[in-house]
């Protein structure tokens, strides 16, 4: 095991409004982290940071040794909450654009994904369902041998059929020595494929906690530990 | 599909069961080759550091066997299979019995109810 992500003290602000709030956390390889808050609780904000979509002035971030910056974009492959390619393009068309922009992104993987999940590159975005758009996002997002993912949002406004697609995408193709953090709102969906659970409220991590400690210690699921926090 | 599991009891503990009970009653045959921990995580779909404990545990427990270069096989001893079974059997009959407790029905006449002396 080795450290993926440091984050120490990381804060942000919006204006007056403290979107995060003194974030301090270390993510080693192999885990899947899931982050979990209501709506505007700093989610979003922070996978954005970690991404470096939003600039961070203090470097309180580092992952895999270095402050986020345009030398852990190359390591790090990040799925944003809403669609990211444009409804006239072909999906060959994507593919070639991340095969230029991605050193790491393997086409044969991304190909042989697209087969088994009923997508085809000939197709585009436009035409594609929601929950086709979201197995394609997964699916280049997923074919990159990164050492970091970050996925926001990855099941939201999904069915349940694409959505176990998509996690079964997601087991299928991490690298074993990567380390993987989502973000949502569908928590019984993925309580047996998480590692360690934050909870993130009003812009502070409350709780990060191995989410099998939680059924042994507390006998309690992860959906219940979120709702006597947030309920 | 995806195999279900409470999700407020570990999901390692829940595992292990579900393979003793897959090795018990043959569905992976003494001697067979097991798929890697990936496969059967992608098929449970359950996080991959979990599948590796419940594996580990199943090593422990003698039930499954690692050869180093072509993976894990289920054991041929069929005296620790025996033995599983039954451990699992007096499992589901503490859980039964509790059940019938629960709704008010005593050991005795579960036991009466089971052989059909109650009609």
């Amino acid at each position: 095991m080795s450290t993926i992500l440091e984050c120490k003290g990381l804060s942000h602000s919006y204006g007056q409004k403290k979107a995060l709030d003194d974030i301090s956390f270390t993510l080693e390889s192999g885990r899947i982290t899931g982050i979990f808050g209501p709506n505007g609780s700093g989610k979003t904000t922070l996978i954005k940071m970690l991404a470096g979509m939003i600039h961070d002035d203090k470097n309180a971030v580092t992952i895999c040794g270095y402050p986020v910056g345009a030398g852990t974009r190359a390591v790090v492959s990040y799925s944003p909450d809403r669609v990211m390619y444009k409804a006239d393009k072909q999906i060959s068309d994507i593919m070639d654009s991340y095969e230029i922009m991605f050193d790491d992104f393997d086409k044969n993987a991304a190909r042989q994904f697209l087969d088994e999940f009923g997508l085809d590159e000939k197709q585009h975005v436009g035409e594609l369902s929601k929950g086709s758009a979201a197995k394609l996002q997964i699916i280049l997002t997923m074919s990159r041998k990164a050492s970091l993912y970050l996925l926001d949002e990855p099941f939201s406004g999904i069915d349940p059929v694409a959505a176990e697609s998509i996690i079964r995408i997601m087991l299928k193709s991490i690298p074993d020595d990567s380390s993987l953090i989502l973000t949502t709102h569908q928590i019984s969906q993925v309580e047996q494929i998480i590692d360690e659970a934050m909870f993130i409220k009003d812009g502070r991590l409350i709780l990060h906690e191995p989410v099998e400690d939680m059924r042994d210690k507390n006998g309690k699921s992860l959906t219940d530990a979120y709702l006597e926090e947030f309920r | 599909m995806p195999w279900n599991f409470d999700s407020d009891k570990p999901i390692f503990v829940q595992l292990v069961e579900r393979l003793e009970s897959d090795i018990v009653s043959g569905k992976y045959s003494p001697g067979e080759k097991l798929p890697t921990v990936r496969e059967l995580a992608v098929e449970a779909a359950v996080n991959p550091n979990t599948m590796q404990k419940a594996y580990g545990e199943l090593e422990r427990l003698g039930l499954v066997y690692t050869q180093r270069t072509s993976g894990r096989f289920v054991t041929e001893d069929s005296k620790l299979i025996d033995r599983t079974r039954k451990t699992l059997a007096e499992k589901n009959v503490r859980e039964f019995l509790a059940g019938m407790k629960e709704i008010g029905i005593d050991r005795d006449e579960a036991v009466r109810m089971l052989t059909g002396g109650n009609k």
